[in-house]
């Protein structure tokens, strides 16, 4: 383990039945500051990496530690405060307010009947600015498209101040404007403010235009773990997706590009 | 810079405090026979001649307060059932809830058990136990599917529970006396005629103990309506809110129902016109809801009691005919 590694998983394992592991034998290394992304086909085990790495499941075989600490010594509400997560998509049973969710980002940072102050008025307010969306403030949250409610739980979970912050294929759902938005601010946010980003995705664009550092995760185990560059390679695409690929730098942003050509036969 | 809650809470409470509060003085006047305030409150007239006292205190009083325990305790019991199935269509008497804690009920006083040892009557904590069971089987259906209940599943459930707990209810009732079949059809179709304070006391320790854990919940259960992962993920214990909040409302409901039989649609026109007045925060909308619950069944008792006087309606039948279209109207907005 590295000294500076802040989120450290070793030879994970996990199944929701015996007999058909979700994932197994699934290192990550995540340090301070890092932009990583987990890259791989549906049903690769991306999300349930994910939850791992929160704490919101338990591995059934191998250890988490933060900070040097295991996960599981960890309070709900103390790694609440450490590690947010961005689901791939949010369904509100009721019509909360934007504020109102970016609000709720503060529960783990207040006492049982305290009720949120100046300083966490500021914070939401702060985090709505970081993605852009002050102007929504107001808004119902469910009348909002794609793109702008992924950057209001974005900005609830930056609320939380933690020092991680996960996002499940978060721009999945979204348009190519709002995918490129989104993939532009993740960059911002680790760039500017500091936060270390885990990004699952089977979005090859995101994860050569963005991210810094890729697991290639396929049928629940690590194809390939390292920076971008060394990573996502035709050998390694055809590994993960079973398609020819070529690989080659754009010629102005300088970021990989990835064309799949057939599938393999 | 304080937060839109503090703001809303200073101006939404003390209305709705205020309109419990009117309904709660103004109905016992009101009523078949008219009653003088200031007889029923004088002391010089002794308390056999007072007739005006009679009626305030012994007839209207009890009723009144049982209303306004009783629509507070559903309302807000709909509240924590629809947060914690994340389904706005949620009530207590749509799933099946208050019928269990109806059957719970019947059953002990089918088995004589209306007197307990110590005085306390037991159908409170049979109508809990009932209410639970109930509650117990619709959270392991919802349990099953992550994302919360479908409205289709809920829907069907609340069916199947409905009837199953009415054919054991009227099973039971086939098997008692005569005489108190009568009494036992008029109790379900609510009836808030509680006949004194006694079971208004036995009732509301459950309800405050209820209320109480509401209270405790309330800024969990905003973050329990946008899933159980969201909710963990910004530092919810699940499975301990999700176990206070099941108990609770089932707590509150078996409580309410014991008192008053079970009343219908409280738990949904209650909440729906608050949220559509203050919002969605559970902070705001739980005392709201109870306040608002507790105004809105004394005034229907009120028009139960009054509407075809000397003739008395069962206030089910008040609470059903404006809820059953609201119901709808919900089912068809939600779909």
């Amino acid at each position: 383990m590295r000294a500076s590694a802040l989120l450290h998983a070793a030879d994970l394992g996990f199944a929701y039945d015996t007999t058909r592991p979700v994932l197994s034998g699934v290192s990550v290394e995540v340090s301070r500051g890092a932009l990583v992304g987990v890259l791989g086909p549906n049903g690769s085990g991306k999300t349930t990496l994910l939850a791992l790495l929160a704490g919101m499941r338990r591995p059934t075989s191998g250890r988490i530690t933060f900070d040097g600490r295991p996960l599981a010594a960890f309070t709900r509400r103390q790694l609440a405060t450490r590690i947010a997560i961005v689901p791939q998509e949010t369904h509100l049973a009721f019509d909360y307010t934007v504020l109102e969710m970016v609000l709720m980002g503060r529960h783990p940072h207040l006492g049982l009947f305290e009720v949120e102050g100046p300083a966490d008025m500021a914070a939401a307010r702060e985090a709505l600015a970081a993605v852009g969306a002050s102007h929504l403030e107001d808004r119902d949250f469910m009348t909002l498209s794609g793109g702008e409610k992924q950057r209001v739980v974005i900005a609830s979970a930056l609320a939380q101040a933690t020092d991680v912050l996960l996002l499940d294929e978060p721009t999945s759902s979204l348009d190519l404007g709002a995918q490129l938005e989104i993939a532009q601010l993740l960059r911002t946010l680790n760039e500017t403010r500091g936060v270390t980003i885990v990004v699952s995705t089977h979005d090859l664009a995101l994860a050569s235009g963005v991210c810094r550092e890729l697991v290639l995760l396929r049928r629940g185990g690590v194809v390939a773990a390292g920076a971008t560059a060394d990573v996502l390679t035709g050998p390694n695409v055809r590994a993960l997706y079973d398609v020819d690929a070529d690989v080659h730098r754009h010629p102005e942003t300088g970021h990989l590009v990835v064309v799949p050509l057939h599938r393999a036969s | 810079m304080t937060s839109p809650l503090t703001r809303r809470l200073w101006t939404v409470l003390p209305l709705v405090v205020a309109a419990a509060v009117a309904a709660l003085l103004l109905a016992p006047i009101v009523g078949s026979t008219p009653i003088s305030l200031a007889r029923a409150f004088d002391r010089g007239i002794p308390w056999a001649d007072n007739v005006d006292a009679q009626i305030f205190f012994v007839a209207r009083l009890p009723r009144v307060l049982a209303a306004g325990l009783v629509g507070g305790a559903l309302a807000a019991s709909g509240v924590v059932l629809q947060a914690l199935l994340r389904n706005p269509l949620a009530t207590p008497f749509t799933l099946g809830v208050s019928a269990g804690a109806a059957l719970g009920a019947m059953l002990a006083i089918a088995a004589g058990l209306d007197m307990g040892a110590l005085g306390v009557s037991s159908v409170p904590l049979a109508s809990f136990a009932g209410s639970m069971v109930a509650t117990a089987l619709v959270y392991a259906l919802a349990r099953s599917q992550s994302r919360g209940l479908s409205t289709n599943v809920l829907l069907l459930a609340g069916v199947t529970l409905n009837s199953f707990f009415s054919a054991l209810i009227l099973f039971v009732q086939y098997l008692s006396d005569f005489t108190q079949t009568f009494r036992t059809v008029r109790w379900l179709m609510g009836d808030l005629d509680v006949g004194g304070y006694a079971p208004i006391v036995a009732a509301l320790p459950l309800i405050v103990a209820a209320l109480a854990s509401f209270a405790v919940l309330a800024r969990s259960l905003n973050l329990l309506s946008l899933g159980a992962d969201a909710a963990a993920a910004r530092g919810v214990d699940v499975v301990r809110a999700e176990r206070l909040a099941f108990l609770s409302a089932s707590l509150a409901t078996g409580a309410a129902v014991s008192l008053a039989g079970p009343i219908g649609f409280i738990g949904i026109v209650v909440p729906h016109i608050v949220r559509l007045l203050v919002g969605a925060d559970h902070r705001l909308v739980l005392p709201a809801s109870l306040f608002g619950g507790a105004a809105f069944l004394i005034v229907c008792d009120l028009v139960a009691r009054t509407a075809l006087a000397p003739l008395e309606l069962p206030v089910g039948v008040v609470t059903a005919m404006i809820g059953g279209p609201f119901f709808l109207w919900q089912l068809v907005r939600h779909s």
